[in-house]
Parts: structure tokens; sequence; C-alpha cells
């Protein structure tokens, strides 16, 4: 078999895509000075405005408005968009926890939560759970107890954690492995995670 | 650089990164202009791909490329004859359902997702099995020697035994589904110059495949793969997709992601071999064992072989003067199979260790008390003394903490209401392994230490090890060192695996403190100083920012003279419904017997873990397949089982933390395989206890209970 080198002409499928396929409805919905720009191949960028809805939401603490695809989801926004790689894709299909965040303050795996879903909402990664340079008292209480291996399933589980402690569902060690098994670690951390979270629970682990 | 976050000396050294999201994984690093790619893969299971129309993804909103094996960049290592039959983009073949076909690139992930749905293929299908158990039946499929046959004493000595037995043993595929799912980001910029973050347990063999398989230097290529999120083994080679990642990024000149699905993690990044293998075992009714004979068949794929370590065993566990092996692999048309953590050990273990229950209780003995009847004074196999072995101490611990006294040998003896309770032990083993490394320490007058090596943390805590090692040595508290791997520009060190990083590395860092301390004494000694003098004093007398030393370090002659292997020690009570026949782990005690325990708390971690992985191997795993049309049907993790939280009860571990003199300069030897090894046949072995039922086929699953007689 031969190969090629050849590089693709990049560019082509955008401008492809508006003339073609967006046109007829642009013709009706557009100001014409951005019908223009676009027949003139104009902006990448332009195209853009035809397939993204305005979106306006809080991550810790941070206003964003902004628009998205509405097919993309809460966990892809956080981490492609705004960076904050700290929640994790573990499955894509809410079975395994490790993009749990929370939004307005309850646990939610954010792969099955699209973007567009959350307007007007707050969010709370990883990233925003230590104060400052003052870690939460759980994030010390994993470390403390060694809750983890790899790390990836982490976040999911610290977020996780936290809420399971608010919910009050900790009045046993029985309890909290039930209310925390949405949360998958394959390194086997669940005995660890399980002493860090009794101990937050009574009231331990300041950071 | 001081890391303010270890409050206590055991304290993982990377967990603070691990707590707040900053640990970064592979697909974590920002490149300007990174692209998405998305794989198209294969429907069919086997054949020839006819034709590939690409033309409507292409034209697709963000598309940048579609990569197949129509218009792949040249890769002059795979334009060669011979080597891996699985050249990805470089065969029209298809070997497996689910094979990568092509790579669509685009600006976005979203729009990736889209325009592969787009692609259309159509092939020439033929015939195929993906029935691993069919094939072995099948006196037509191809059947190969996996390992040379072996032979100690007569030949199926069990056969003339006083008491015998044979029992034929199951073992499904399983798959390692690390948390983190498999990609990378590979970046080709001009004049061949390549940049790859990597989901690898070896920085420098990624680097060496990548330099292979397109023939550019070796010093062209960077590898990063700092966090590791869990490997289990599945990260040993560079794969396929891997390769077509890096031709994708070579054809358009931009960086691309590859982060494949949950559902691709099973087709084509291996799996755990599926397995039947028959034990014999011969005894004279005093429990003396004379006879044990393992016959073992393994999956393997029909375009790569893969072979491992399942009789391995049987050689020299047992003092025994009559052994035979015999060992071999049957190809079926799915992906090839990878070392799963334990690796053929765990799957030989699970045959041989419930077969030593089975005569135990033949001979109305007590489990633990034929094996240490049948314990050997030296390695049989090999005809030497082991370095060390202290499995009788590790018995003695571990019955005494599960509490074996309570366990009657009459199977269903112990009810506690509809549940049936039992007791059940194992033993695992694993080759003690040391490598070679280097290490780089570079000691500096501001008090700190830095250490190099390209070595991996897929999760056991490499960093925390190395570290505490070097604080010992040289006496720097453990926050004023830091330890740096995973990057391929760093002294060369080994894959993590086998069990063998802490040994092997670990010599090395070693060697470099040794070396460092002896380097500050001569300074000392050179300015009139005490020779006890603090190092930042003597840098400082000396004018020295700082000093530093490469060290590389191997095993010598000391593997010559000793059988060198670690051993663990499993006890496990279970609880079986007798109306439903669920069963439940209740207590787990596992006993280590690695040499020196370097770091307390990963090390007890990872033990912990070997448990819950044990746990998901003999009650819940397993990867099934509709072989009418070759795919795996519970392909995600709501199908397939991975222990939960709640699925876990309290693990008590212990170690006998006593250095073994040869091994290595730390006594310590490895621990990530024996913490799953012989687990599965230690729940089993409960269950059997509970219930009298003996399940041969993993996962023990209630309709297997139920369906025993």
């Amino acid at each position: 078999m031969q190969s090629s080198d050849k590089k693709p002409n990049q560019g082509d499928s955008r401008r492809d895509f508006l003339k073609k396929s967006s046109l007829i409805t642009a013709i009706a919905l557009t100001p014409s000075v951005a019908l223009k720009a676009a027949e003139n191949q104009a902006d990448e960028r332009f195209a853009e405005l035809f397939e993204k809805i305005p979106l306006n939401l809080t991550v810790n603490n941070k206003a964003y408005k902004t628009s998205v695809e509405p097919r993309i989801t809460l966990l892809d926004y956080l981490r492609e968009e705004l960076h904050l790689m700290g929640t994790k894709k573990g499955c894509d299909h809410g079975q395994c926890g490790a993009c749990t965040v929370h939004v307005n303050g309850e646990r939610v795996n954010s792969c099955l939560s699209l973007a567009v879903m959350n307007e007007g909402k707050k969010i709370t990664t990883i990233e925003g759970l230590a104060n400052g340079e003052e870690l939460h008292p759980m994030q010390a209480a994993f470390i403390k107890h060694d809750g983890f291996q790899c790390g990836y399933c982490t976040p999911g589980q610290v977020m996780s954690a936290v809420a399971c402690v608010k919910e009050g569902h900790t009045n046993s060690r029985a309890e909290i492995s039930e209310y925390m098994s949405g949360n998958i670690c394959r390194c086997g951390a669940y005995p660890n995670i399980v002493d860090a979270i009794v101990e937050v629970s009574k009231g331990g682990t300041k950071a | 650089m001081e890391n303010q976050f270890l409050r206590d000396e055991n304290d993982r050294v990377d967990g603070i990164y691990k707590v707040t999201g900053k640990a970064k994984y592979f697909a974590e690093y920002e490149l300007p202009g990174l692209t998405y790619g998305v794989l198209v893969t294969s429907t069919i299971t086997k054949g020839k791909i006819l034709s590939l129309d690409t033309k409507a993804a292409e034209k697709a909103p963000g598309v940048i490329s579609v990569v197949s094996h129509l218009n792949k960049p040249s890769a002059p290592g795979y334009e060669q004859e011979g080597g891996s039959p699985f050249k990805i983009f470089y065969t029209d073949k298809i070997f497996f359902n689910g094979q990568p076909i092509a790579i669509v690139v685009a600006n976005t992930f979203e729009k990736a997702t889209y325009a592969a749905s787009l692609v259309k293929a159509t092939y020439a299908k033929e015939e195929f099995n993906t029935d691993f158990e069919k094939a072995i039946g099948d006196a037509k499929a191809k059947k190969l020697q996996g390992q040379p046959d072996y032979k100690r004493g007569i030949e199926n000595a069990y056969k003339t035994a006083e008491v015998q037995i044979e029992a034929k043993y199951h073992l499904p595929i399983e798959t390692h589904n690390p948390m983190e799912l498999h990609g990378i980001i590979a970046d080709w910029r001009p004049n061949n110059q390549v940049t790859v973050y990597a989901k690898t347990q070896g920085v420098k063999a990624t680097q060496g495949t990548i330099a292979n398989v397109f023939k550019i230097p070796i010093e062209n290529i960077q590898v990063n793969s700092e966090f590791v999120g869990g490997g289990f083994g599945m990260a040993l080679r560079t794969w396929p997709v891997e390769i077509a990642t890096v031709m994708a990024s070579k054809h358009i000149g931009k960086p691309v992601k590859l982060v494949i699905t949950r559902m691709q993690m099973f087709t084509m990044v291996g799996n755990r071999p599926a397995a039947v293998q028959t034990i014999g075992l011969g005894a004279n009714k005093d429990g003396t064992l004379t006879g044990i004979t393992h016959r073992a068949f393994g999956e393997t794929s029909v375009y790569e072989n893969f072979t491992e370590g399942v009789v391995n065993m049987a050689k020299f566990m047992y003092q025994c003067d009559n052994v035979n092996t015999q060992y071999f692999v049957v190809p079926v048309d799915l992906g090839v199979p990878i070392w799963m953590r334990g690796p053929g050990e765990a799957t030989g273990a699970f045959a041989l260790e419930s077969a030593i229950d089975e005569m135990a209780h033949a001979l109305d003995m007590d489990p633990l008390e034929f094996r240490i009847k049948n314990d050997p004074e030296k390695d049989q196999q090999r005809n030497k003394p082991f370095s060390d072995k202290n499995i009788k101490e590790a018995y003695r611990i571990g019955s005494q903490k599960i509490g074996w006294s309570e366990r009657k040998n009459k199977p269903g003896s112990l009810i506690d209401g509809q549940w049936k309770m039992g007791y059940g032990v194992s033993i695992g083993v694993f080759n003690a392994n040391r490598g070679r490394a280097s290490v780089k320490g570079i000691l500096k007058a501001d008090g700190t230490l830095v250490l190099q090596s390209a070595t991996s943390d897929i999760g056991p805590g490499t960093g925390t090890g190395m570290t505490l090692i070097a604080s010992k040595l040289l006496g720097i508290p453990v926050n004023k060192i830091k330890f740096e791997l995973g990057d391929s520009s760093l002294p060369p060190a080994p894959s993590q695996g086998g069990s063998a990083t802490l040994s092997t590395v670990g010599s090395a860092v070693n060697d470099v403190c040794v070396s460092l301390k002896s380097t500050i004494a001569e300074l000392a000694a050179n300015s009139n100083m005490d020779a006890t003098s603090n190092f930042v004093e003597v840098l400082k007398k000396n004018n020295l920012p700082s000093i530093e030393v490469t060290k590389q370090s191997q095993a010598g002659k000391e593997r010559d003279d000793y059988s060198m292997y670690s051993f663990s020690i499993h006890f496990v009570k279970v609880k079986v419904h007798s109306l439903t026949g669920v069963v439940k782990v209740d207590k787990i005690v596992s006993v280590g017997d690695s040499g020196t325990i370097v770091s307390p708390k990963t090390a007890r971690s990872q033990m912990v873990g070997g448990a819950v992985g044990g746990v998901g191997m003999a009650l819940t795993e397993e990867s099934i397949i509709d072989h009418r049309y070759g795919r795996y049907i519970n392909n995600n993790f709501a199908d397939y089982h991975v222990p939960v939280n709640a699925d876990i009860p309290e693990i008590e571990v212990h170690f006998i933390n006593k250095p073994d003199p040869y091994i290595n300069p730390m006594g310590a030897k490895g621990m990530g395989e024996i913490a799953l090894i012989g687990f599965s046949a230690a729940v089993a072995n409960a269950v059997f206890n509970a219930t009298g039922k003996r399940i041969r086929t993993l996962p023990i699953t209630p309709d297997k209970i139920l369906a025993s007689s």
C-alpha cells in the first residue's frame, strides 16, 4: 500500500458548511453584514455563531458569560473550554463518578449533564474546593488516609465525599460505602476513602 | 520546592496534586492548535475493508482530516516485511470487531465524534471464531506451545497416588479498566520532532516504539507521562491507536489528542486472556503431596501471540518430587491480550490454590495445615535456596487475625440465619524481579535533593518510595526531596511492570545517595570540616551550589545463587445467602512477605487494592462476547462489574517486614502482583467452606451457586 504525506486542505470544510448547509436559514436570521462576511469566507470564528447558544453560569465563584454548542457536556465544557482538568472523564455514561461536580451544592455526574442545562447555575469543581492554599478537610483527610493510588478517580471521590457528609449519609461505615458506590476506584482505595469520610464527618482533619 | 502539605513522612508525596485536581494526566496538557481525534472502528470481526467513504466526514464542520489505510503518512517501520503483523492503517485486513479503521480529526471533540459517525465502510466478511473454549475443543483449531513442557520426576504421578483429585478450572476474559481512558496526545512538528503525552507504564518503551515505527532518531522523540490514571498492565505497550494518533499528527502537522471511549477500552487495549486449566494432584493419606500436574490453555489473538506465566507456580510452590506442566495458547478472532495485574500467575493460582483446597478436603485435613505440611524448604525447580521466605509466619499471623479457629473443616457448618459462613485461604507468589535502571541525584546547597529517573508511577507510590529511601540514607526530610519521573529525557529505567520498580529504581536511588554521601564526606575532609557536617554547610564552604551524580544499578551474581520470590497469604471470610446465592465478602486479611517495607502507607494501599481487584476477579468480572457477532456485550461499567465501595469489607493488611538479605540494598521486594495473586482462590475456597459447593468457573455469580449441587 502506498502512503501519502500530502496535507489536506484545511479550512475548506467550515466554509463549505456555512455556505451550503446553513445558508438558507442564515438568510432569514442573519444581519446582512454577517452574511457578507460569510460569503467572503471572512472568518472561521463567525461560523460558530450559527452553532452555539448563549450560556451564563458560575464556576468556582467565577461568572462565565459564553456560548456553547448545545451538544457539549458539562464535563467536556469544564475540561476542554475552561481548561479545568481536575474533573475527570472515566466513562461518559454516568457509570463511574470520576466527573462528579457540585451543581447548586448537589453532586452531579457532569458527563450526563449538557453544559446548556446549567444556565444560571453555580458549579463547584475540585479546583474550587480548597480555600486558597488551605485544603478542604476532605482533601486533607484523603491524603492522611491515602484514599487513592493513581489519583484519577480522586477529584470525583472527594466531591462525592463532601456531598455525602452534607447529605448526612455518614451514620455508619456501611452507609458511607453505600452512598459512595457511585464512584468507582479501580485501584481499590475504598476502605481508605471510608476512613477519610468517617474522620471528616466527626469533625476531624483540619487543613 | 518544599512540599508543605506533607504532614506525615509516610504521606504520598504527590497526594496534594491528586486531591486538588492539579495532577496532570496525559489528556490534560494544553498545546497551541490542539485538535481532537475520534476513532472509526470495524463493525465486522474478520475480513477485509472493501471501501471506506470518508467524503461526508471530511466535509463535516470542523473536520481537518480523516486518516486511514487510504491516505496514511509514511511510517517506514510498517513498510518493512515481518515484525508485528497488525500494522495499523498499513493493512486493510480486519482481525477483530471494533478494530480501529480510521481516525477523524476535528477542531473539537464533538465535531470529531459526529464526523466519525459519517464514515462508511464496506467489507468482505470471513468466517470467524471468538469462542475460546470452542477452539480448544476443535481438533482443527490452532494450538501453539506457550511455554516448553516441564517435567520433574514422574509425569502424571497423581494418577497412581493414594488420594487423587483432578479438576478443570475456567477463567473468563477480564478487562483492566483503569479509571483513566486510554489515549495519547501526539505533536509531530517540522524536522520530525515529536512530543507525546502518553498513558504509559514506560516512557522509554513508548519512545522506542515510535522511533521504530517512524524510523526517526530516538532523540527526536520526547515522551511525557508524569501522572498515569492506573494501568494494571494495559499500558505496558504502545497500542496501535497511539501510533494512529502519531500518524494523524504527522499528516496534518498539528497536535492531535485521542481519548478512547470506555467501550473501546474492552476491544483494542488488551485484556486478561480467558483460560482453561486442568490440575491433577496426588497425595499420600498422611497429606504428603506426591504429584502435581498443571495443564493450561490460554486465549491469544490470531495476529499476535501472547503468553504468560500461567503454570509457573506449580513448579516450585509446594514440596513435591513429581511435577509436570504444559501450556498452550489458542488463537481466536479478538484483540490481543496483555498482562493484567498478577498476570498469568494469578490465572494459574486460581486453579492451583483451588485444587490444593480440594485435596485438603479429600484428605479431611485443614487446608492451612495441608499447606504448611507441604511447604518447601528450597526451590525444587531451580534447585536453589530461597533468598528469603517467611510463609509459615505469614500463615500464623493471618490465621489469627481472620479468626481461623472459628472455621469448621466440614463445609456448611456455620449458619447465621439465611447466611452460610465460610473461611478460605490461598497463597500468592511472584518473581522478585530486579532490572537495570539509572538515577541522577542533584544535592543542592539550599538543602534540597532532586532525584531523576525515566520510570513511571501508575499508582503504587513510586515517587513516595524513592523519596523515603533517599530520606533515610541522607537524613534529608521528605519534604525537601523531589523525585522526578515520567519523562523520557531522564536517565533510563525500565517500564513499570512485574512488581520490579521499587527493587530496580530504588537500588539506583540507593547507589546515588551512597555516592553523594561519600562525596560530601570527602569535601568535608578536604576543607577541614567535621565528617558529620551537614551537607549544606559543606557545599557552602566549598562554594558549590550543588553536586550531582548519576548511577546505574542492576542485579548481580546473587540471582544465580538464590531463588527470589515475594509471597502473600490471603484469608477471606465470606457469607453466602442460602436462597439467592449472593456472596458477600465479610472480612479480608492479607499478609505480605516481600522483604523490607519501604513505604508503609502506600504499601498497605497496594495490598488493599490487590484484594479489591481480587474480589472483582472472584465474584463479578467477566467480559462477555456474543459469539454470533464477535462483539463484547457488556462493554461498560454498568454491565461489567468492577467492585464498588459497598462490595468491600474491612481489609486488614500485615507485613512480615523483614529484609531479604540478597535481593537489593534495601532488602525490599515488589508487591503489586502478590497483592492479587491467589486471592480469587481464597474466595472460592471460602465459598466451598460455607456451602460445600465448589465453583471452578469464575466469576462466582449467584446463578452458579444455585445451579451447583
